[in-house]
């Protein structure tokens, strides 16, 4: 996969926002949790409890940047392959991406009911005590849409957007 | 005031779940110039196929439902007592259905509410008026957005602008680099509200409701209009581009508004808010709190599909 491709997936994968991350740096994963392979979703859902199950209300992805500091060790250390998020993410998770062979996958932020309607399923949660926004969900997910914009061969969209701007704005210094 | 708390359960549902007309008609331009193919067009088209998805399910829009923030007018004599605890109830309520995300998080403990309800949340502002009505506007402000506002303290130098002094040139420079800065990380296309002067925390608070404003209005300064649409003219051409995935649209609205300030500050504070732009308002009566008109509305005008 390069940066550029849309990509549609299909199957399973885990949520994973600022307290999953700074938890999972200093602790092991939750008992029957394996990610080796896994997409992992920046993503803090609205969740309703039906009876015993839950139902997925609202699921876009959340802004990845900060979880920069802890990106790149969770790739390494559980074996991640895909990172699911929006706006991108800095230099040391690109590096991880190229070491490890995973992508970064940037999703449509806000489109909160566009994702619920991927996601057929709630197989189980961890880490509920972190509240439910900041929860391990792990989704049953169709047709997922998504754009590959940072590769494993050291390629950044945002990188280049952030440069291109820059020297568009830099035209628009009058003084 | 019977009627009170399920009018407030209705406005923070249909804020949630159905993004004003103003807000539909900037993001229904922003599409049309968005060049087809690219990337930025079709993350456009998926949002506008959001927009409809949320109101056809009352579903929120985005999950991330921000801190709910409320702007009260209330005529002389009325119990704001009673509206704070008919909104601190309202939230619970409108949480426990689905249309809110518990979003309240203790900043000491990382322990979560689960209802909305904690410290300083929700956020509500009271003021007074001299009209029969109640007047009560809601803002959801997720927190990616957040978290690209920004304030700068002139004089201050910018990342490709350079020096940027205490004048409406330098203020220029500050609001074209907050547009830089968010990148996509706000959710592109943002709009903006703007506070030149006041102090660091009066400014963000008029930063923020500049946001009240509806995006087709016009500045009554003369001043403050020219820099609006300069700002709307220049952000729109470094290439930003919805998500940041670089094109033509980066911003769909700018709102300016000046305050006094001491001899030795200069602030410029700038509220970044995503294109999930989700402000409703409502008037109540005073006595029924039953709901007489919905604010940012025409009832004469259906509401449109955004999708293509």
């Amino acid at each position: 996969m390069k940066v550029g491709d849309v990509v549609l997936i299909t199957g399973e994968c885990y949520t994973g926002r600022d307290a999953v991350h700074a938890h999972l740096v200093k602790h092991p994963l939750p008992e029957g949790v394996d990610m080796r392979g896994a997409v992992l979703y920046h993503c803090g859902p609205v969740m309703l409890k039906n009876g015993e199950v839950w139902a997925v209300k609202a699921a876009g992805p959340t802004t990845s940047s900060r979880e920069e500091p802890y990106q790149a060790d969770i790739i390494k250390n559980f074996g991640v392959r895909a990172v699911i998020g929006k706006g991108g993410m800095g230099k040391k998770t690109l590096a991880a991406l190229k070491e490890h062979g995973a992508v970064y996958l940037n999703a449509i932020g806000g489109a909160a009911q566009y994702y619920a309607r991927s996601i057929d399923k709630v197989l189980g949660v961890n880490l509920l005590e972190f509240g439910i926004p900041e929860a391990m969900w792990k989704l049953q997910v169709h047709d997922f849409i998504a754009i590959v914009t940072m590769d494993s061969h050291g390629n950044s969209l945002h990188a280049d957007v952030e440069k291109d701007t820059g020297a568009r704005l830099a035209e628009l210094q009058k003084v | 005031m019977h009627f009170l708390e399920e009018s407030l359960i209705e406005l923070i549902t249909q804020t949630s779940t159905n993004l004003p007309p103003d807000v539909r008609a900037a993001m229904s331009l922003a599409m049309g110039s968005e060049t087809a193919g690219t990337q930025s067009s079709q993350a456009l088209s998926i949002i506008a196929s959001n927009i409809d998805m949320a109101a056809e399910d009352e579903g929120p829009i985005c999950q991330d439902t921000g801190m709910p923030t409320f702007s009260v007018h209330t005529p002389v004599g009325v119990n704001q007592i009673e509206i704070k605890k008919a909104i601190k109830a309202a939230v619970a309520e409108a949480t426990k259905r689905g249309k809110l995300r518990p979003n309240s998080v203790d900043s000491l403990t990382g322990k979560n509410s689960g209802n909305n309800l904690g410290a300083e949340t929700p956020v509500i502002h009271f003021e007074q008026w001299e009209q029969d009505e109640i007047e009560v506007k809601l803002i959801l402000k997720g927190g990616g957005c957040e978290n690209k506002n920004i304030q700068y303290s002139l004089p201050c130098e910018l990342d490709h602008l350079g020096k940027a002094g205490r004048d409406l040139e330098g203020v220029r420079k500050c609001i074209l680099h907050a547009v830089w800065q968010a990148q996509g990380q706000g959710c592109a296309p943002g709009a903006l509200g703007v506070c030149i002067g006041s102090d660091r925390a009066h400014g963000y608070l008029l930063a923020k409701e500049q946001l009240f404003r509806t995006l087709d209005d016009a500045n009554p300064v003369p001043e403050l209009a020219r820099l609006e649409d300069e700002i709307m003219r220049e952000a729109n051409s470094i290439g930003v581009g919805a998500m940041g995935f670089g094109g033509q649209v980066s911003l769909i609205g700018c709102k300016i508004t000046a305050a006094n300030r001491l001899p030795a500050s200069f602030f410029v504070s700038v509220a970044y808010d995503c294109w999930a732009y989700r402000r409703l308002g409502v008037r109540l009566d005073a006595s029924s709190g039953a709901i007489t008109q919905w604010l940012y509305r025409d009832p004469s005008r259906p509401v449109e599909k955004m999708a293509r």
